[in-house]
């Protein structure tokens, strides 16, 4: 089982989807909310998500498909 | 000694052991060091510092780790240079430049790196490991060649050979990742925590940050202990903007320099600017963003630091400066043509965007302003080789005369 800290960052068009229940839905992964901030015209959520690693690639394959950014809570780590 | 006393959650408030860890486990903020500054202020003064050595390493007290075993090249006490020239043709009467071009790999990360892998050894780990598109990895491997560490560089694999020439001269294993930047990201958070290795800038995060702290120690020290009325600071994670703000805080604090009055400006370039865009919408978070830009050290569209830099930016009065991407070259060339100094393309965009902030009215032409220059123009030939022309003459007096001195 593999493990993951990510933050989802919703758009306007997005707020009112219920993304984090669907993916729970749709994949096995464990979706733990650790903190969020959801308005009318922006939203974030840090999650820790966990489940078999192929899994979790397709989980955050099919949240960014829905057009929501998912990024590492570390931010980029390139420099 | 170091009079690092804890790690504490920069959103909770949560303290942690002053252990290799960088995000809170209870609310995944980011940790940062704290000091016990009463023990600071017993032993430090202007003295004690201007006696210490010509490095970065004289702050000694005010970084996280011992600095009798520091992992040094000598970085840092780079030159705070006057500009009367670019400051003539910009209409400021002072304008300085921190050229942090000339550290021992070239660029400012020496600062942050010498930090993070002293604290690695402090860790006894055994390998120094980061991900990179270039500076960071020169700084990291030419640290770990001299602590006699093993080092791992992580690179994407479409990264032109010529940038990581500078990294893999120092002996590093140099792994070229087939995957996108994002994929590199997440194969590094990964390691990082599957490896017993110091990841510089993520389990070793919080020491490595404070190494930037020393950019405004530095120019505070370098004024005659006072910190200026504006600082122009590239940035790309944000972490160094916020440090040298902390910096010159810590130095008040301590009663070392005056009331602190300095304006913080941050420049990014027009394609990847998303801290500079959060400002300039009013939005308080930054919304990540897709790189496209000729500042490759600049180029980070998720920030680490970005909320923090938007803090600093508000509690300083400050501004944030959206540098267009054709405007990157020329702010390298005003700066070399007036001052003599090559910079690489983030400090082109901290020229141009300077230029902007004076144009703006933001800065008058009497107060005190230090733009800082954190990497060296060799760096980024790439970006500056088409506007270098010479004149093809015949080898005969009458050739030069003819194409050069009467053309």
């Amino acid at each position: 089982m593999a493990k993951l800290r990510v933050r989802f960052t919703f758009t306007p068009e997005l707020v009112q989807e219920p993304i984090i229940w669907q993916l729970g839905q749709k994949f096995p992964i464990v979706t733990n909310i650790r903190g969020a901030d959801v308005r009318e015209a922006f939203g974030w959520a840090l999650l820790e998500l966990e489940g078999d690693a192929e899994q979790l690639n397709q989980g955050i394959e099919w949240v960014r498909s829905t057009g929501i950014a998912v990024e590492l809570v570390t931010g980029d780590v390139i420099e | 000694m170091a009079y690092a006393s804890a790690l504490k959650c920069r959103e909770c408030g949560r303290e942690y052991a002053t252990d290799p860890l960088n995000v809170c486990e209870f609310c995944f903020g980011p940790l940062e060091v704290v000091y016990d500054y009463e023990a600071v202020a017993r032993v430090i003064s202007r003295e004690r510092i201007q006696s210490g050595p010509l490095t970065m390493w004289r702050y000694q007290d005010l970084l996280p780790v011992d600095a009798d075993n520091a992992v040094d090249l000598q970085t840092g006490f780079t030159p705070l240079m006057k500009a009367p020239n670019l400051g003539r043709v910009l209409g400021l009467d002072h304008l300085y430049i921190k050229n942090d071009a000339v550290n021992p790999t070239n660029s400012f990360k020496d600062r942050v790196v010498s930090v993070a892998s002293t604290k690695a050894l402090e860790y006894e780990f055994k390998t120094l490991a980061c991900a990179s598109t270039g500076n960071l990895a020169g700084s990291v491997a030419a640290h770990a060649a001299r602590a006699g560490m093993d080092a791992c560089i992580f690179i994407p694999a479409d990264l032109e050979k010529g940038k990581v020439v500078g990294a893999a001269i120092y002996g590093p294993t140099l792994v070229a990742v087939d995957g996108s930047y994002d994929d590199v990201n997440r194969l590094c958070s990964e390691l990082a925590d599957a490896y017993p290795w110091a990841f510089v800038n993520i389990n070793m995060r919080p020491y490595y940050a404070e190494g930037s702290k020393t950019l405004g120690y530095e120019v505070a020290e370098q004024l005659g202990w006072q910190a200026p009325a504006h600082c122009i600071v590239p940035s790309a994670s944000g972490s160094m903007f916020t440090k040298i703000w902390k910096g010159f805080h810590e130095f008040e604090d301590l009663g070392l320099i005056p009331k602190v009055h300095t304006h913080m400006h941050m420049t990014q370039a027009e394609g990847c600017a998303p801290i500079a865009e959060a400002f300039e919408n009013g939005w308080g978070r930054v919304r990540p963003v897709k790189p496209n830009t000729v500042a490759k050290s600049l180029a980070i569209g998720n920030p680490a630091d970005g909320y923090y830099s938007l803090r600093t930016i508000a509690e300083s009065d400050g501004d944030a400066t959206i540098v267009p991407e054709g405007e990157v070259v020329s702010g390298i060339q005003l700066l070399a043509e007036n001052e003599g100094i090559f910079t690489e393309t983030a400090g082109g965009v901290v020229i141009s965007g300077l230029k902007r902030l004076v144009e703006r009215g933001v800065i008058k032409r009497d107060e005190v302003t230090v733009a800082y220059i954190t990497g060296n123009g060799l760096k980024t030939l790439e970006a500056v080789e088409d506007t270098v022309r010479s004149v093809q003459i015949a080898p005969t007096t009458a050739s030069f005369e003819s194409e050069v001195l009467n053309a």
